[in-house]
């Protein structure tokens, strides 16, 4: 009977062998790597103390410091390092918790099928109405909290489009017959749903979390330009907030975290695609 | 047809009381005070402290206080600003043409840009030109749209000095069309900019996927031309999903009318809500939450509405519901 059940590992054979062959994908996926070791080596080597203040504010981008000083002194070279780690955990946190989510409650809804659907995708469609950006900066406003703060909510504002991707998958997978050889297995329905007919959906579910991981990086740069949430120094986001007052005097304390945003979401996205084409191959032809 | 519409203005009922009741649990799991949460953080004299417990009945059970808080939202009344001295809906009002006035001409031209660069990519699947505008479209998506403002900014305005830096008019011999008109061009670009991306990406996979339909055979069996087949036969038909995406991202682009106009100083909406953020003056923040909901969802209400005048599956039931 384990036969009729199509086996996930099966895909997942060779994924590093065909993302090699996708030139795209191949480069983006080295940026990618060269992100996360700036994010979580590099700063054993290049320590940053956002309290050590230098002692030339506001030099231009120089030999000895690459992307010139901020308002403090602080080489901005390091402190886009030490941002890197703030953006990255967020996107990738963010685009775990909504993927998880997503897969449940997308599961739940379309396995389940009936009025737990409709009442789920009624949920679902409400989180896609509210302006999620305008929440999510009005809700790290008024709880007042720090990087676990905008993990959060972005993620319970994240998982919705998951969601209805994989009750999509998951309708059209209960009704094959792998389904109905298990049920005369008698396995129960948690079983069913959790071990054989999740496993079968989260291809397209991965492929979305990964472009889950550049939204969210992208709209932690937009609240901490704000000036809300994971503030300061610290991340990409607070630089660039800092940088807009001094935009017009001091251009580098703006244009090089920006950059670094652009080329971490550019590369992910670039990698989500990649990712997209080899485990769904019948789509996006 | 009325079915339809009476079952989307339910909806959107629905919809605002579900968005009153996130901004009335937000004002209410803030930490602290509930009056600060009301009121904002400003020393409040003790008999107007009183006045707000009763009137928010602050000393009722949650459900009562919600339903003064629905009541006193449903009559347009979102409170007081005090960083502003005027009640947030007179506020509101004042700074939402400034943000109309940067959001209607954006979504027109990339609306525009947006389909045209969109059929031209889908006219030729897989080619030079789709790879290029689809990295277009990839790159763009990726770019932090305020960021880019920021950058055009550091170009145009201050670099090459050719337009202004921020405002709506100049401090000195302002005013007049054309003066408003220098200070839109870049804050409209970049929201156009960050938006076109996306209606362009809509576009092309709705515009290829008619193209692969049966009745662009027999459009070609009849000897039209590719161009006649694109304009005539694939893009009337790939205009609804088009267009309804182009509604359903009037919340996306608010969100990059907020942050754009914290770049360019634009005195709309959004730099009302980010100043209101710093200065802690929280009815304004629910306020423009409240709002920029309200707005989306009512152009949510359109759409479908323009929807199922321009598909008839739609309002008769026969697409998937």
């Amino acid at each position: 009977m384990r036969l009729l059940t199509p086996k996930p590992e099966q895909k997942k054979r060779g994924f590093i062998r065909k993302l090699m062959a996708d030139r795209m994908g191949f480069v983006a996926a080295i940026v990618v790597l060269i992100m996360l070791f700036t994010a979580y080596v590099a700063p054993f080597f290049f320590p940053v103390d956002l309290n050590d203040l230098g002692t030339d504010s506001f030099l231009p981008p120089s030999l000895q410091h690459p992307f010139g000083t901020d308002e403090y002194g602080r080489n901005e070279l390091l402190l886009v390092i030490n941002g890197a780690k703030t953006s990255l955990t967020i996107g990738l946190a963010v685009a775990a918790a909504a993927t998880i989510l997503g897969l449940l409650i997308g599961g739940i809804a379309g396995f389940a099928g009936g009025i737990v659907d409709t009442i789920i995708m009624r949920i679902t469609e409400l989180f896609q109405v509210m302006p999620a950006f305008v929440l999510a900066a009005v809700a790290v406003a008024t709880l007042g909290s720090g990087t676990e703060g905008v993990i959060i909510i972005l993620s319970i504002l994240g998982w919705p489009q998951i969601a209805r991707v994989v009750r999509g998958e998951v309708l059209r997978l209960k009704r094959l017959e792998f389904v109905d050889a298990l049920r005369c297995l008698g396995k129960s329905n948690t079983h069913i749903l959790l071990r054989e007919v999740l496993p079968n959906a989260i291809a397209p579910a991965i492929t979305l979390g990964t472009l889950v991981v550049g939204q969210a990086i992208l709209q932690e740069a937009g609240l901490g330009f704000l000036g809300i949430g994971a503030t300061g120094a610290g991340s990409w986001g607070g630089m660039l907030n800092r940088g807009q007052e001094f935009l017009t005097s001091a251009w580098w304390m703006s244009v090089f975290p920006g950059l670094a945003i652009a080329i971490t979401v550019v590369a992910i996205n670039l990698f989500g695609d990649a990712v997209g084409r080899i485990l769904n191959p019948s789509k996006g032809k | 047809m009325v079915k339809f519409i009476a079952q989307r203005l339910i909806w959107m009922v629905i919809s605002i009381i579900v968005i009153v009741a996130v901004s009335f649990m937000l004002t209410r799991m803030a930490p602290g005070d509930p009056v600060t949460a009301i009121v904002g953080e400003y020393p409040v004299p003790e008999s107007y402290r009183q006045e707000i417990i009763q009137r928010f009945g602050l000393d009722l059970p949650l459900w009562q206080q919600f339903g003064i808080y629905l009541v006193n939202i449903f009559q347009g009344d979102l409170g007081f600003s005090f960083a502003n001295r005027l009640p947030v809906m007179d506020l509101l009002m004042q700074r939402a043409g400034n943000t109309l006035l940067l959001m209607v001409p954006a979504l027109i031209i990339s609306t525009t840009i947006g389909i045209l660069l969109g059929t031209f990519a889908a006219s030729k699947v897989g080619s030079t030109r789709d790879s290029v505008v689809s990295g277009f479209v990839v790159i763009v998506d990726s770019i932090p749209v305020f960021w880019l403002g920021q950058m055009a900014l550091l170009l145009f305005a201050v670099t090459l000095a050719i337009l202004p830096v921020s405002g709506m008019v100049s401090a000195r011999g302002g005013g007049g069309f054309g003066d408003l008109l220098l200070h839109m061009i870049l804050p409209v670009l970049t929201l156009v900019s960050g938006y076109c991306a996306t209606v362009t990406r809509i576009t092309r996979t709705s515009v290829a996927e008619s193209l692969t339909q049966d009745y662009i055979l027999t459009a070609r069996a009849k000897g039209q031309t590719g161009r006649e087949i694109l304009r005539k036969q694939a893009l009337p038909n790939a205009a609804i999903p088009v267009l309804t995406v182009v509604g359903y991202q009037f919340g996306f682009i608010l969100t990059g009318a907020i942050l754009t106009e914290t770049v360019f100083g634009w005195p709309g909406i959004g730099s009302t809500f980010v100043s209101a953020i710093s200065a802690r003056d929280y009815p304004v923040v629910q306020g423009v939450f409240l709002f920029a909901a309200v707005i989306v969802v009512a152009a949510n209400f359109l759409t479908d509405l323009a929807y199922a005048v321009a598909d008839p599956r739609v309002r008769t039931g026969l697409l998937n519901g």
